[in-house]
């Protein structure tokens, strides 16, 4: 019997190790190929110029403030609509309530929207209908909806996993459960918050297809969120699939984007760590 | 639960925002499934439900609109996308809470989350480049379902292993431990006492992550080989809802760009059976 | 504490955003241009742009892509002046009018190590149709062909169905691709692969050393140059539609977008000026 066990605990030591191995492995073959490709083209002049015969040469600056626009401007929306209802969910209703039900289940199936259903919803509702037109506005508004799931899931654990033990503690100190919303349980849940907040960045940057058809292709230096925007996986979408011999800017920009992404974990990493020892 | 005591109510002001962000959530839902309604009921009305099951395959351009082995593709690649990424995400949460020594944890952890910051379309490209041709050396032409499942399951493993993690993580630290002192091994304690714990958080991460594997346009439309055609091997190429609306929509007029809304209706269609059947397996549980 | 902060800065980065889309109704005194469709020709309309408005300044074009089909019905709908179209108007859009700003020819390509460099007509509808599965009948090596063809609805398919009297149908591909560029990468990670794609990007990506070769059918060999002398059977247009009534901008930058300063423009994006 505790040879069996002895034989299983190490196969699935193997496993956990395994499975950390080869996912590491294929992103570092991810890596190495963006890399290869793309670390040439990389100079401050391609981060600080604007792009020029179709985007083979020059740089992705405007690019960088669309995409910049782009992200604050969904951030703006998604971070209160989506903690308010991740408070809803988990303290205003019971569970097991219909309404409760009814919001969770709708952010599901928001979840498994394609997203060149969200490309024609945004393109449907915020271009055409509300009258934003091609804008930075209508692809951060869309980005929303589309990343809003993510974010409200992230919460809802997070505030779930802080222990009952910090609530009673509140309410046996006298707080009103606003009070104690405010001051004890989000700080506590605040790892769990960014983590969702970063997973929900994540997914905004590479949403390619829904913003083609709503921030548009304009590769332009944007004049404000109602002006028309080239966002960054939309022009490495163009460069490597439309335009012939973009294939090298098309790597750069991809490997710009992934040091963006770097420098958000470690920040908001940063972030957390400072809100959680000041508590 | 998180109520404590029943009269002690979050303030009024409170109460009606986060309500008012709730319903927001709802109405978001409504407005994309009448967009995409409202799209598909010309081609519904005109060439009625029956005529994209039972068309004999996919060709606009002759008036056949057969969506079947679409479908079939769609489900295909997702259960083959599914079946690699829950191994390896659930594997993952373990290794970075019960085997990884510190250092390591967070070096995985940073690589996971960088992973999950690629956009798709450079997962399709790697996987046009890279995997395809691998797979070539097996069996000519190497794009198909094999292909899809691999890159698409590389593309939900960082997300759905942050959300197992964090379901692994809400587990009282007390159950992993006294499971121990009473003597079981490492594994086995996980395994029996720890992912059961975890199981409403997995499965609910599951779920998302099943959904956005089904909504996946960018990958599948570049390593599956896009032929709509019902797959019979692992090495046989196949077309998904979405690739097909990524694929025509931008040159389709009248009743063909109508016929791919309802490609788009069937991914929802899909997304809601497939919430339902999680949901009649949560509850036999 | 925290929280107070945590507003403050909300509300800036909110104030900050609202205040920078003042300078909108400032921007909106000049004057805008409208232009959609496809995406073959939205990046040389990108550059046509660029230069249009520094040689006409006061002006605005804003170019947005997002298919042939949605340039027509933008253009039909108002929401654009211009429509970009990748082929030549079909019998029931008599109601848009069509400038041809460049020609595009379509050439089959396949991988640099095939032997195979020239194919008869027949020998290709036999390939496309799935009659000849393997190279070595139409003198390559003894290893299956992988057919790749183009969705539907797009206009090189409709070019090459056309040029070779199949119908949709009949096609018996391995791969089906959208853009130009995923049939060459199809064809560059494939030596077995065979393709048809836009002539000018074929040459471009040959010259920059992609191993790509273009195939001759019949015994023309595909070249910018055939196409250029109006010798190449196989070619489409590229059109710029409107509706008829068009402002003063509008019919400005169509002529521009036809005069020889912009034929350059024309040329480094690979595609044939149209004749005169």
């Amino acid at each position: 019997m505790i040879r069996r066990g002895r034989g299983v605990d190490r196969a699935g030591l193997v496993a956990v190790w395994a499975a950390a191995v080869l996912v590491t492995a294929s992103f570092v073959a991810i890596c190495c190929g963006l890399f290869a490709h793309g670390w040439s083209g990389l100079s401050l002049k391609f981060l600080s110029e604007a792009p020029s015969d179709a985007g083979r040469s020059g740089g992705i600056l405007p690019i960088l403030a669309s995409t910049g626009l782009l992200l604050l401007t969904c951030l703006a929306i998604t971070v209160p609509v989506g903690l308010g209802t991740a408070i809803f969910l988990t303290e205003v209703v019971p569970c097991g309530h219909r309404g409760g039900r009814l919001v969770r289940r709708s952010l599901e199936l928001l979840a498994g929207a394609p997203s060149i259903v969200f490309g024609l919803f945004g393109c449907a509702l915020f271009c055409n209908l509300l009258g934003l037109g091609f804008s930075i506005m209508s692809g951060a508004l869309t980005l929303a909806c589309m990343i809003l799931p993510f974010f409200v899931k992230a919460a809802e654990e997070g505030l779930r996993a802080v222990s009952p033990e910090l609530r009673l503690a509140a309410a046996g100190l006298g707080l009103s459960r606003q009070k104690a919303l405010a001051f004890v349980v989000l700080p506590a849940a605040s790892y769990a918050l960014c983590g969702g907040l970063v997973l929900a960045v994540a997914r905004a940057l590479a949403e390619t297809a829904a913003l083609i058809f709503t921030s548009g292709y304009v590769d332009r230096m944007p004049r404000s969120v109602f002006d028309s925007g080239r966002a960054v996986s939309v022009h490495i979408y163009d460069l490597a699939m439309n335009i012939p011999g973009g294939d090298k800017n098309a790597s750069s920009t991809a490997l710009v984007l992934l040091f963006g992404v770097c420098l958000l974990n470690v920040a908001f990493r940063k972030l957390t760590m400072r809100m959680m020892g000041a508590k | 639960m998180s109520r404590s005591t029943s009269s002690d109510q979050l303030g009024r002001g409170l109460t009606a925002l986060t309500g008012v962000s709730a319903a927001l959530c709802a109405l978001v839902v409504s407005a994309v499934i009448l967009t995409v309604v409202s799209g598909a009921w010309p081609a519904l009305k005109e060439l009625g439900p029956k005529r994209f099951l039972f068309d004999t395959g996919w060709h606009p351009a002759d008036g056949l609109y057969g969506m079947a082995p679409i479908i079939v593709g769609s489900l295909a690649v997702v259960s083959g996308a599914i079946l690699i990424a829950t191994p390896f995400g659930i594997l993952s949460a373990l290794f970075l809470n019960f085997y990884a020594p510190r250092i390591v944890g967070n070096l995985y952890r940073s690589a996971l989350e960088l992973l999950g910051g690629i956009p798709s379309v450079v997962f399709g490209l790697w996987g046009m480049t890279t995997v395809v041709p691998l797979l070539r050396r097996i069996h000519s032409p190497g794009s198909g379902l094999l292909a899809g499942s691999l890159v698409l399951s590389l593309m939900i493993i960082p997300t759905f292993a942050s959300l197992a993690d964090a379901a692994v993580r809400a587990v009282p630290s007390s159950l992993y431990a006294s499971s121990l002192a009473l003597g079981l091994r490492r594994w086995h304690a996980l395994w029996t006492v720890v992912l059961p714990s975890a199981r409403s958080g997995l499965a609910a991460a599951l779920v998302l992550q099943t959904g956005r594997a089904v909504g996946e346009t960018m990958v599948v439309l570049m390593v599956c080989g896009n032929i709509p055609l019902l797959p019979k091997g692992l090495f046989d190429p196949i077309r998904t809802l979405t690739a097909n609306v990524a694929l025509e929509m931008p040159y389709a007029l009248g009743i063909h760009r109508s016929a791919l809304f309802v490609s788009g209706l069937v991914v929802l269609m899909l997304v809601v059976g497939l919430m339902v059947l999680v949901e009649r397996v949560r509850t036999e549980e | 504490m925290r929280c107070r902060v945590g507003l403050v800065s909300y509300g800036a980065v909110l104030a900050a955003l609202l205040f920078s889309s003042c300078s909108r109704s400032s921007a909106s005194s000049t004057m805008t241009l409208t232009i959609t469709g496809s995406s073959t020709i939205a990046p040389l309309a990108l550059e046509i742009a660029k230069r249009f408005e520094v040689s006409h300044p006061g002006t605005r074009v804003e170019v947005q892509s997002g298919g042939t089909s949605r340039g027509v019905s933008d253009v039909r709908q108002g929401l654009a002046q211009i429509g970009m179209v990748s082929r030549a108007l079909k019998a029931d859009e008599t109601d848009l009018l069509p400038v041809l700003i460049a020609r595009d020819g379509v050439a089959m390509i396949a991988h640099s190590t095939n032997p195979v460099s020239a194919l008869s007509k027949d020998q290709v509808v036999s390939i496309y149709k799935g009659e000849t599965r393997t190279w070595d009948k139409a003198g390559g090596p003894a290893r299956p062909i992988t057919v790749v063809n183009k969705a539907e609805g797009r206009s090189t398919l409709e070019i090459f169905l056309h040029y070779f009297g199949m119908a949709a149908k009949d096609v018996k591909a391995q791969v089906i691709v959208g853009e130009n560029e995923q049939a060459i990468k199809t064809v560059i990670g494939n030596p077995d692969a065979i393709a048809y794609v836009s002539i000018g990007t074929a040459e471009f990506e040959k010259q920059h050393g992609a191993p790509i070769k273009l195939i001759a059918v019949d015994g023309v060999v595909p070249s910018t140059a055939a196409v250029a002398d109006s010798k190449y059977p196989i070619a489409r247009q590229l059109n710029l539609v409107t509706r008829g009534n068009t402002n003063d901008l509008t019919k400005t930058f169509l002529a521009y977008a036809n005069s020889n300063d912009v034929a350059d423009l024309v040329e480094s994006q690979h595609f044939v000026r149209p004749t005169r």
